[in-house]
């Protein structure tokens, strides 16, 4: 009777060999699942705090004051910008400088000195749910308590401070039309970066890389020449997904979509560089695959794709910063449901092409000065 | 300041004092030689004693810690991309594109060079009909066996008519009629001018070099021609002969030939061994006295040095060197 077992032993003395002699997957391995873990458990803070307001106060006067700083000492509000007229209030929102906008009006001292009820606009980016339902609840409890306070001291006094919010951009709140935006972000880098990462270390593996390097081909004529093929790509798999978005989800898209595209190009740049620095470090498409997806993580908690960026503790909203995906975002977002235009997102356009060429000139300085080989 | 004799238009290759480290520990120790234009210049030495580093350096893939290097006149140190232009590389590993057709591989390479459509055209053709690829030009690289393959990459590195070329052990893992058809044209080109710079570990390919140098361990150790090596003092010190005894039992006579005096070194080779031995050793009581301890001698006689021998002998003797060294 032979025994079914035989080798056991000796596989498992060979795998144990295999996992010391490749700490790099045993880091991977460990290492993101705990990564997570921190991001997700410190991260997140399903309590709204600290959302980005602008302030229009065309009043100005101590009870008007004495509103904001109501506002302000909830902890739901911070007040990034105090504007002077309607036109800069609503261009902050659509913008995505601000999530909420207060307006209080010329006449509201007044009003309360001569016992009327006084109205406050609040207008709320609607496009991020968990946003817009905290700004609803806080503004109108505010209003509530600073009305009710008028009342105890003096019970002929009406109904003071009547906050009127008004849901901007996704009044019916359809999850579909905030999530797919943001999605469109992740989906892209999936694709552009992946493809590019394997670009390199492919010709490595299979040593026409080496060949590559002893002929007159320059840094910048490999990794633009790599380069250019996936970018077509990448923008075809764009059109789908906003294709697909528009005509199966049914998100209308109040903005331009032709800017939209053209705004999508310095992402897709970006995507494809950083797949290009991935590659010209990894050794293995193993090593290039790890690394990819260590960078998927990042754009999709700290992008603002799930979780509000102005939430987070300062040293991930930071790190919000230096995620391509976080730009994107807010150019889809932008576009899609706030109908923003070339005047509010060329920075984050600025910011994605500005991005592109630095990791591209670092993949290009690793081949020009050959550190991919040793 | 650059010697003229070093960069004078006579040498495809002038090496002077090479030094490559990798941290602390030294690749590259102190070599220099010079390649004569249209030699097939044989680099030899055991696997990691620095022949891929030092084909790095002469072709600008590793910068020079230290020394000077002229590749076709060109000084490497200041003129990599000049060099790249002037040389052809092929790799131990015929690094071509599997999913690419023998044709797009080629196209390919033409276009890295920059060759005008029509040269190109007139390239390919040449090409073609030099290394036989006629009837696979539209089949992948992936299908062609090592010995096409070869043929392909040597082609790809030739496209742009450089007049030097570096093949790093262009026949490792081909079988042998390959081996054969690769050397009758590296030949032909040869006499068309063209030089090779040629690392391998066959002793047959190294005959055939027209000049040779052996590496060990970062030093070079032997540089001329075959013939000349042959002679050399560390292979055939004065007062020796070089002998060889034919017989079926090669391991026990080697044993017993190590302790007969008058015999230096032994080392086996096929069905026979290789000794030196002293001069005017008397053969027939050598026969005699393998014979007496049981061995059967089917032949023993004097003989000439082979390159394998000029490498044993000076692997030995560094070895002994280098431990000596250490201790």
């Amino acid at each position: 009777m032979p025994n079914p077992f035989r080798g056991f032993g000796a596989v498992f003395y060979k795998e144990v060999l295999h996992v010391r002699r490749d700490p790099g997957t045993l880091f991977f391995s460990l290492v993101i699942p705990l990564l997570q873990m921190f991001v997700l458990g410190f991260g997140i803070d399903t309590n709204v705090r600290q959302v980005n307001t602008v302030v229009y106060n065309a009043d100005g006067r101590q009870e008007s004051r004495e509103l904001i700083d109501r506002l302000k000492n909830s902890d739901t509000f911070h007040v990034v910008r105090y504007v002077q007229n309607d036109h800069d209030l609503n261009d902050m929102i659509i913008g995505g400088k601000a999530r909420v906008g207060i307006k209080i009006p010329v006449d509201y001292s007044d009003r309360l000195i001569h016992k009327m009820s006084a109205q406050v606009l609040v207008l709320i980016d609607g496009s991020d749910s968990s946003v817009a339902g905290q700004a609803i609840n806080v503004t109108t409890a505010i209003g509530l308590d600073e009305s009710l306070r008028r009342a105890v001291t003096d019970s002929t006094a009406p109904f003071a401070v009547d906050m009127r919010p008004k849901l901007l951009f996704n009044p019916d709140s359809r999850s579909p039309n905030f999530f797919l935006p943001g999605l469109t972000a992740i989906l892209l880098l999936n694709v552009t970066t992946f493809l590019t990462a394997f670009a390199i270390v492919r010709e490595k593996e299979r040593g026409t890389l080496e060949q590559l390097f002893v002929t007159p081909v320059r840094p910048f004529g490999l990794l633009l020449g790599k380069l250019l093929p996936y970018f077509f790509i990448g923008f075809f798999e764009l059109c789908n997904i906003l294709f697909f978005m528009r005509f199966v989800f049914r998100v209308p898209i109040h903005g331009n979509v032709f800017l939209l595209a053209f705004l999508s190009l310095p992402y897709i740049f970006v995507s494809l560089s950083l797949g290009m620095l991935i590659s010209s470090k990894a050794n293995t498409q193993g090593q290039a695959m790890q690394l990819a997806f260590l960078t998927i993580l990042p754009s999709i908690f700290f992008s603002g794709y799930i979780f509000p960026r102005e939430t987070m503790p300062a040293f991930f909203y930071g790190i919000s910063f230096l995620v391509p995906a976080s730009y994107f975002i807010n150019i889809t977002r932008g576009i899609i449901l706030r109908g923003a235009g070339l005047q509010h997102l060329w920075l984050d356009g600025l910011a994605l092409f500005a991005m592109g060429t630095f990791l591209l000139v670092i993949a290009a300085r690793r081949f020009s000065n050959k550190i991919i080989m040793t | 300041m650059a010697d003229p004799a070093q960069s004078s238009p006579q040498y495809a290759i002038s090496a002077e004092n090479l030094v490559r480290r990798f941290g602390e520990f030294t690749a590259v120790n102190d070599i220099s030689f010079r390649v004569e234009k249209g030699e097939i210049f044989g680099f030899l030495g055991p696997n990691g004693s620095g022949k891929t580093t030092i084909i790095k350096m002469l072709t600008g893939l590793l910068p020079l810690t230290e020394g000077n290097a002229w590749v076709e006149g060109l000084d490497v140190r200041k003129d990599a991309e000049g060099v790249r232009e002037r040389i052809g590389y092929m790799s131990q590993k015929f690094s071509l594109y599997d999913d690419l057709t023998v044709l797009e591989n080629l196209r390919f390479y033409g276009r890295i060079y920059g060759l005008s459509a029509e040269r190109m055209k007139r390239r390919i053709d040449e090409i073609v009909q030099l290394n036989g690829l006629a009837p696979y030009l539209n089949r992948l690289a992936a299908q062609l066996s090592g010995g096409w393959k070869q043929r392909l990459a040597l082609g790809c590195a030739m496209l742009h008519e450089p007049k030097l070329l570096f093949l790093d052990e262009p026949t490792a893992g081909i079988d042998p009629v390959a081996r054969r058809q690769l050397w009758d044209l590296l030949f032909e080109l040869s006499g068309q001018g063209i030089t090779f710079f040629v690392t391998t570990h066959y002793m047959d390919e190294a005959e055939r070099c027209s000049h040779v140098a052996y590496i060990y361990y970062g030093k070079l150790i032997a540089d001329g021609t075959p013939a000349e090596l042959k002679l050399l003092p560390d292979v055939q010190p004065a007062g020796t002969d070089r002998i060889e005894i034919v017989t079926p039992q090669v391991t026990r006579a080697l044993r017993l030939a190590r302790h007969i005096p008058g015999i230096r070194s032994a080392t086996i080779f096929g069905e026979s061994i290789h000794a030196l031995v002293e001069e005017h050793f008397n053969l027939a009581d050598l026969r005699a006295q393998l014979q007496k301890d049981g061995i059967t001698v089917t032949d023993i006689h004097p003989l000439t040095a082979s390159l394998e021998d000029v490498f044993v002998e000076l692997t030995y003797k560094h070895q002994a060197l280098l431990e000596a060294s250490r201790a």
